[in-house]
């Protein structure tokens, strides 16, 4: 503003007025105000911005649309079940039927065909291996190695090899499977226990010793001769029940065969010693109840067909 | 809005706001909370499950003590994924003694809830011993120690009092044999009647195979008997729960 008072001599050029913008015809309306004032601070009452006001509509709309249509509200007794009926119990029962359905016709098939004839069809067995394979990997691989090669050092047994416990056909894997070994929890779970020939003293520690140089024998390893000549006779008379006379094994006893390098619990002196001394009893859980029959029957092929199948 | 104007009340006034916002969230809370103490289908009774033995009371601590729920869940949701890898969901009757519960929240390793007799108990051994000899693949620290900790339960019946404190039903006659019970189920030999008729299906054997007492037989008696209380050959939950 140019106070008229104090006006610009007439000799000088006056420059021009700058044109400063009015803040008035920027806001077409000032907003109201929501009327607090606090310290002279006032407050805008704006308006929410519409993309958020529907939102938060829809939100609410939402929510009752949902309190119909699903579980909500306790009452009495039992919340509202809601119009879709809608329970996740019965969504996993669901589920699991649709699942079955979908493998009814090969589940049928693997139930239906006999145990030792299971691989004799191409078509069920890809499906057998397929499904088995999946089983394994869930159930099976904690003990028994991703790939199946166990860990023998520890008592896993392989399963890659040809070298069996309680035998290795089909039928004689879908009963070790099904019921396990063992274990408590199964009344028709394979048993069998070595006596712990040392610690319970049926055998003193030169006779323990000498079984030890014989078994080395057995399996083509360096040996004393001298020892294990007496302990070939206490080995007949002591150990040729269950591991034959030969040292062949008997898969009825899950006796492990003695005559070959495949060895559970290492075949070195000092392991053979605490086998002997201690005895050794492996145990495996059974399935029958935490799988299907028709997995378990596919997971036995599975397994047969890693390599050792008889 | 003549009602919106009173709330210049409330908002000036701090106990009166103090008061009324406590209101509101006890409204909340008790509309949330107080219908799971009464809903039948919250409740769900099952037959089986009873409290937890002295040995696998002693076991669960160690699980806690070690953080075991850092990485372990203890609860298989109803999913198919799971129910086929795990077994049976589970139900909330499972962990009804549990103080507190072991459901977890992250799955490093997997669900615990169904372990019980999965494996064997020299797989149990073997694997807190060095978890990469069974599973290469693990990234489970070992936990070997626990072979050499002797535990003789001297406390375990102060154990038990506590959790009956919390309202698990432990009676005088349990609290009493606490110490008898904790160490005849870790030994084979030992008469186990008492212990079988104050806690049905417990598991006696030797766990670790050590003829000591150690905490790896409590752990692993506390890992074989999770899961397994319920018999769901017999028992089928309500499918609409």
């Amino acid at each position: 503003m140019v106070d008229p008072e104090n006006k610009t001599p007439e000799n000088k050029v006056s420059p021009p007025e700058r044109q400063y913008p009015d803040p008035k015809k920027k806001i077409v309306e000032e907003p109201p105000t929501t009327g607090h004032v606090w310290d002279g601070i006032e407050e805008y009452d704006n308006p929410m911005p519409r993309w958020w006001l529907w939102t938060f509509y829809i939100t609410i709309v939402w929510a009752i649309i949902y309190m119909i249509l699903y579980p909500a509200w306790p009452l009495v007794t039992k919340a509202t079940s809601g119009i879709l009926g809608y329970s996740s119990r019965a969504e996993v029962a669901n589920e699991i039927a649709d699942f079955e359905a979908r493998n009814e016709v090969w589940f049928q098939r693997l139930n239906e065909t006999e145990i030792a004839a299971l691989r004799d069809d191409d078509e069920l067995e890809r499906f057998a291996v397929q499904a088995g394979g999946a089983v394994f990997a869930a159930q099976c691989s904690q003990c028994h190695g991703t790939g199946g090669a166990g860990v023998q050092a520890a008592g896993y047994p392989n399963l890659l090899d040809d070298d069996w416990l309680w035998g290795g056909t089909l039928e004689d894997i879908h009963l070790t499977v099904a019921h396990g070994i063992r274990n408590e929890t199964d009344p028709q779970a394979r048993f069998s226990q070595m006596p712990a020939f040392g610690r319970d003293g049926l055998l003193d520690v030169d006779e323990v010793d000498a079984v030890v140089e014989y078994v080395l024998s057995l399996s083509g390893q360096s040996h004393d001769e001298a020892l294990a000549e007496p302990g070939g006779e206490i080995f007949q008379m002591q150990c040729a029940a269950c591991h034959g006379a030969d040292g062949a094994g008997d898969h009825a006893l899950g006796a492990p065969a003695l005559n070959n390098q495949v060895w559970l619990y290492g075949g070195d002196r000092a392991s053979i010693r605490e086998s002997i001394w201690y005895s050794r009893a492996g145990v495996m859980p059974a399935f029958d109840g935490r799988l299907r029959e028709a997995e378990i029957r596919a997971v036995s092929v599975y397994v047969h067909q890693l390599g050792g199948g008889e | 809005m003549a009602i919106l104007d009173h709330h210049k009340k409330i908002e000036t006034h701090a106990t009166l706001l103090l008061v009324l916002s406590f209101l509101v969230v006890t409204i909340g809370g008790i509309v949330q909370i107080v219908p799971l103490f009464y809903l039948e289908n919250t409740i769900e009774e099952v037959e089986g499950v009873r409290p937890y033995s002295p040995l696998e009371l002693a076991g669960r601590e160690i699980y806690v003590r070690e953080g075991c729920y850092v990485c372990h869940s203890q609860m298989i949701r109803p999913m198919r994924d799971e129910v086929e890898r795990y077994g049976h969901y589970s139900l909330a009757a499972e962990s009804m003694y549990d103080r507190p519960f072991q459901w977890g929240s992250k799955r490093t390793g997997p669900d615990l809830a169904r372990v019980g007799g999965r494996y064997s108990d020299e797989w149990h051994v073997q694997h807190m011993i060095d978890p990469k000899s069974v599973v290469p693949e693990s990234i489970m620290p070992s936990y070997a120690f626990l072979m050499n900790r002797e535990i003789d339960g001297q406390y375990v019946g102060d154990l038990l009092r506590t959790h009956q404190m919390l309202g698990v039903p432990y009676t005088d006659e349990m609290l009493e044999n606490a110490r008898a019970d904790f160490l005849a189920q870790a030994n084979p030999d030992a008469d186990h009647s008492g212990l079988l008729e104050r806690y049905p299906g417990a598991q006696t054997r030797n766990f670790d195979g050590q003829p000591q007492l150690t905490e790896m037989d409590a752990i692993i008696a506390y890992m074989q008997m999770l899961g397994t209380l319920v018999d769901f050959s017999t028992f089928v939950p309500d499918p609409s729960r």
